[in-house]
C-alpha cells in the first residue's frame, strides 16, 4: 500500500457497497461538491444526490450516491448512504421515465404536491442519467 | 374399540396434515435463510449510524434538539411488528402480551400496526390502532422503513404522539427468539454514551443541529429496517420450530394408529376364526 491511500467505505441499508484502499474519492455533499485526499480534515457532513468516483492505483471508477452523510476522518473515510449503484447498474429507461414523472409533477405546481419529494426524485433521476453515461467503462 | 375402517380414515387424514406441516417446514426453512442474510446486511450500516450520533452527541455535550429532548407523555406510541401469517407458534401472542404487561393504560396508547396478526389481538384487547402497514412484512425493504420512519416522525412534531416505541421480536438463534422494546423517539442519549473517546476534533459542516437533524432520520430508518428485517427472520424461525413439532406430533399419533389398526385387525381375524371353528363344531 503506497502512503497516500486511505480506507474507504460506502455502506447502504441493503449491502457494504465498497470497502477499498483508494487514493482520492469525490462526491456531493450539502454544502457542495467535495474531494477528500489521506489525511484529510476530520469532518462530518449530509449528503445530496450526486456522482462519486473513486480513484485508486491510477483507475478510477464511478458511482450514483443518493443521500446520506459522510464521515471523514484523516485514515478512513465511511459513506453512509441511502443508496448506492455503479454505472452499469442503472437502468437508464427506468431513470428517463422518473425524470420525465417528476418534472411533470413540479410544471404543476399545485399546492398539495409534495415539492421537496418530488425535487429529490428529480435530482436522483438525473443523477443516475449522468451516472449511465460512463457505462461501459471499467 | 374402533373399527379397522374408522381407524384407517384417521391415519390417513392425519397423514395428509403431516405432509402440509412438513411442507411448511421446509419453505419456513428456506425462507428463514434469506432472511438471516438479510438481517445481518443492515448491521453494518446500523453500527455506523450509531457511532456517528454517539461521536456527535459525545462531541457537542448539551446539543438541544427537538428530537432528542423529553416532555412530558400524553400519547404514546407503539410500533408493533408481527406476522401477517398464523401457525408460528407464540410468536405473535408473546409480543402482545409484552406490550399488554408493559402498558396497562390503554387509553394513553396508540397502536401502529405492521403485520395483521398482532393488529387482530391488540384490537380484541382494547387497544386503539391509529395506522396499519402490512405490507411490509412481505418485502421488508429501506424504502418501506423510511416511509414508517417518515411518519413516525411526522407524528411526534406534530405532537400527537409524545413518546414512541418499536415492539418486535430479536432473532438470537433459529430456535430462540425474545421480544423486544425499544424507545425511538425521543432518542435516548444515554445509550450512545460507551463510543471511544475521538481521537480527531471533529468539524461538522453545516453544522451540528442541521448534521443531527440529517442523520436521526436516518438513524430511526435504520432502527426500523433492522427491527423488521429480526423480525421476519423470528417469525420464520418460529414457523418452524411450530410446523417441527407439529409434524413430530403427527407422526406421533400415526404410529399409535398403526398400533391399534393392527389390533382391531387381530381380533377380527381372531373373532372370524372362533366364528368358523364354532360353526364347524355345531355340523358335527
Amino acid at each position: 500500500m503506497s502512503d497516500n491511500q486511505y480506507q474507504l467505505q460506502v455502506i447502504t441499508p441493503e449491502r457494504i457497497f465498497y470497502e477499498d484502499d483508494v487514493t482520492m474519492v469525490t462526491f456531493k455533499t450539502s454544502e457542495g461538491e467535495i474531494g477528500v485526499k489521506k489525511n484529510h480534515i476530520a469532518l462530518t457532513t449530509p449528503l445530496v444526490s450526486g456522482l462519486m468516483t473513486i480513484k485508486y492505483n491510477g483507475s478510477e471508477k464511478k458511482a450514483a450516491l443518493h443521500e446520506g452523510f459522510a464521515e471523514i476522518t484523516p485514515e478512513q473515510v465511511t459513506i453512509l448512504a441511502d443508496a448506492a449503484e455503479w454505472a452499469n447498474e442503472i437502468d437508464v429507461e427506468r431513470a428517463s421515465e422518473a425524470k420525465a414523472r417528476a418534472e411533470a409533477l413540479l410544471e404543476k405546481d399545485s399546492p398539495d404536491i409534495d415539492t421537496i419529494r418530488a425535487k429529490a426524485a428529480l435530482l436522483r433521476a438525473l443523477t443516475r442519467l449522468e451516472v449511465s453515461h460512463y457505462q461501459g467503462e471499467k | 374399540m374402533a373399527s379397522m375402517r374408522e381407524i384407517k380414515r384417521r391415519k390417513s387424514s392425519i397423514q395428509s396434515t403431516k405432509q402440509i406441516t412438513n411442507a411448511m417446514k421446509l419453505v419456513a426453512t428456506a425462507k428463514l435463510q434469506k432472511a438471516k442474510a438479510n438481517a445481518e446486511e443492515t448491521r453494518p450500516y446500523f453500527k455506523r449510524t450509531m457511532d456517528t450520533i454517539g461521536s456527535i452527541i459525545h462531541k457537542s455535550r448539551g446539543i438541544t434538539h427537538p428530537y432528542l429532548t423529553e416532555r412530558t407523555v400524553k400519547n404514546k406510541g407503539y410500533v408493533v411488528i408481527t406476522s401477517n401469517r398464523g401457525l408460528a407458534g407464540g410468536y405473535n401472542m408473546n409480543l402482545c402480551k409484552l406490550i399488554m404487561r408493559k402498558e396497562s393504560d390503554k387509553e394513553q396508547s396508540k397502536i401502529i400496526a405492521v403485520g395483521k396478526n398482532g393488529r387482530d389481538i391488540l384490537k380484541k384487547n382494547g387497544y386503539a390502532i391509529i395506522k396499519e402497514y402490512h405490507d411490509m412484512v412481505n418485502h421488508p425493504s429501506y424504502r418501506s422503513a423510511e416511509i414508517l420512519g417518515k411518519a413516525l416522525l411526522k407524528m411526534y412534531e406534530v405532537e400527537e404522539l409524545d413518546e414512541i416505541y418499536i415492539a418486535y421480536t430479536s432473532f438470537k438463534s433459529t430456535i430462540s427468539h425474545e421480544p423486544q422494546l425499544i424507545r425511538v423517539l425521543p432518542v435516548d442519549v444515554e445509550q450512545f454514551e460507551a463510543v471511544e473517546s475521538e481521537k480527531h476534533l471533529m468539524t461538522f459542516e453545516p453544522n451540528e443541529e442541521e448534521v443531527l437533524g440529517h442523520i436521526i432520520p436516518r438513524y430511526i430508518n435504520s432502527l426500523i429496517i433492522g427491527a423488521l428485517r429480526e423480525a421476519v427472520a423470528s417469525e420464520h424461525g418460529a414457523r418452524m420450530t411450530a410446523m417441527d413439532s407439529a409434524t413430530k406430533n403427527a407422526s406421533e399419533i400415526i404410529d399409535r394408529l398403526t398400533l391399534e389398526y393392527n389390533r382391531a385387525r387381530q381380533a377380527s381375524i381372531t373373532q372370524e376364526i372362533t366364528e368358523i371353528v364354532g360353526g364347524a363344531e355345531a355340523l358335527k
